[in-house]
């Protein structure tokens, strides 16, 4: 039963276990602030002290973002790549406005995909965040090449693999975060 | 998995408009993206209040990590210190009577060095330290090769000063905050470093292959002089980095150069050192005549 609001006595409210298990709704807040905060963490992983020789720490926050996308469709807005992108751009080190723009134009693609195919598996999901990913490093390493001086395209080779791979895995965190989100 | 129902707005005026906005604010969005993206290539010092917020309030948690990595390498470190101690003991014994002589020498050599100088009126840059700091992050995901340092303009640190380590040159400083700083790394592309070998001051200049390795170039193209093995310094050329700082071995010979291995690797350094630039009158003439942010920098 559904406790209005009036009746809510915060002293003697019942412990869980004697509630009713039935029409419980879900935190609003953990709803809605769950993702959000899942892909700005992701995004500030680069903050950590992990010093690598070449640009190999996988774009977390894009990954992040991507796997909440396909996972959910809907979740998100279609512009929020924007400013999703811009929050990652503050601390990649990329050229500020670079990630906003690739974020977003992957956002639309993937809203372009989803007009087209009606259903997708998970193995199509992990082919359409793998050419994501691949296009939006080259898109990053492209631009950064523009403001500054840009090594190889080469150098993004290991990290375009270890993203690809560590993709199912971080699907797995947003599924165990959506399960944690919706939970009554 | 299916598209949600919501995308097939229906007949509902409403649900249709809200939908046709949603597309209109994306586009606009990725517009403006790309306007700001091209404020950023134009002026790439334009965002750097942004980022410093951005680094200033993540910089906390990077300050405890980092903490405790140290902390944690001091334990491992002294524990591996007992293997093998007493026969470690004895070489090193050894090595330090050999250092000590080779010390008495060098001091020999460099009062006689001054003194010399003295008679030319050869006047010397100066390599006073501004502060010591650590660094506490890199932009492990990108292309560019930027480390953040523990400490910013609260001692004194400022843009185009020199940062270096105890095993040699890390990079130099590009942007600061109030108790942050961004460092450039020798690695990344654009840091272009004047250099020599140590042997017989070969002059070269050094640019960054964002991959940990630094291309070295020899000055005057022609046969490549690079044997492996060779030790690279700075020459102090430029003005803003300091003559005979370690810099590079070479491990490997290329077409037109050196591969060259940094001494200082960002990962494992103690600490950094920001200092002064080296010739910094004359730096500030020639940054008169053309600014760092007008022109890009041309091995210095």
């Amino acid at each position: 039963m559904k406790i209005p609001v009036s009746a809510i006595r915060l002293p003697n409210r019942p412990g869980r276990e004697y509630k009713s298990r039935f029409d419980r709704e879900q935190s609003m807040l953990r709803m809605l602030a769950t993702p959000i905060a899942s892909v700005i963490l992701a995004s500030m992983v680069t903050t950590l002290p992990v010093f690598s020789a070449g640009p190999l720490l996988p774009p977390f926050g894009l990954l992040m973002f991507l796997s909440w996308r396909l996972m959910r469709p809907g979740l998100w807005p279609i512009w929020s790549g924007v400013p999703f992108g811009l929050m990652d751009d503050l601390f990649s080190g990329q050229p500020f406005g670079s990630a906003g723009l690739l974020w977003s134009l992957a956002m639309l693609i993937v809203e372009i995909i989803d007009s087209r195919a009606i259903w997708r598996d998970y193995l199509r999901d992990w082919l359409i965040a793998a050419l994501l990913i691949m296009a939006v490093l080259l898109g990053g390493w492209w631009i950064a090449g523009i403001a500054h001086a840009a090594p190889e395209p080469m150098v993004l080779f290991p990290q375009i693999i270890l993203s690809i791979l560590l993709y199912p895995l971080v699907v797995r965190i947003c599924a165990r975060l959506d399960r944690w989100r919706l939970a009554t | 998995m299916a598209p949600p129902p919501h995308r097939r707005s229906g007949f509902s005026r409403k649900a249709q408009y809200s939908l046709f906005v949603t597309y209109v604010v994306a586009i606009a969005g990725t517009i403006v993206a790309a306007l700001l993206l091209t404020i950023s290539v134009v002026d790439p010092a334009g965002f750097s209040a942004l980022r410093i917020l951005g680094t200033e309030v993540t910089a906390p948690v990077a300050r405890v990590v980092s903490k405790a990595q140290q902390s944690t390498q001091a334990i491992t470190h002294s524990i591996s210190a007992y293997i093998n101690a007493a026969s470690k003991n004895v070489t090193l014994e050894k090595e330090l009577k050999a250092s000590r002589n080779a010390f008495i020498e060098v001091r020999a050599l460099r009062i006689e060095n001054d003194r010399l100088r003295g008679l030319l009126n050869l006047s010397d840059g100066d390599m006073q330290q501004v502060a010591v700091g650590r660094l506490i992050s890199s932009t492990a995901s990108s292309t560019r090769r930027i480390a953040t340092l523990s400490i910013g303009r609260n001692f004194g640190v400022e843009r185009a000063q020199p940062v270096r380590g105890p095993a040699g040159l890390i990079g130099r400083v590009i942007e600061t905050g109030p108790t942050t700083a961004r460092v450039l790394l020798v690695t990344d592309s654009e840091n272009l470093v004047p250099v020599m070998r140590a042997s017989d001051g070969l002059p070269a200049f050094s640019a960054g292959l964002g991959n940990g390795f630094v291309l070295i170039k020899p000055l005057n193209l022609g046969e490549n002089p690079f044997k492996v093995g060779d030790i690279i310094i700075t020459s102090g050329n430029g003005g803003l980095y300091g003559a005979n700082i370690p810099f590079a071995r070479v491990i490997r010979k290329t077409s037109d150069g050196a591969l060259g291995l940094p001494f200082a690797d960002p990962a494992n350094t103690p600490y950094a050192i920001v200092m002064k630039p080296y010739l910094e009158e004359a730096r500030t003439e020639q940054q008169m005549l053309a600014p760092d942010g007008e022109t890009k920098e041309v091995a210095e």
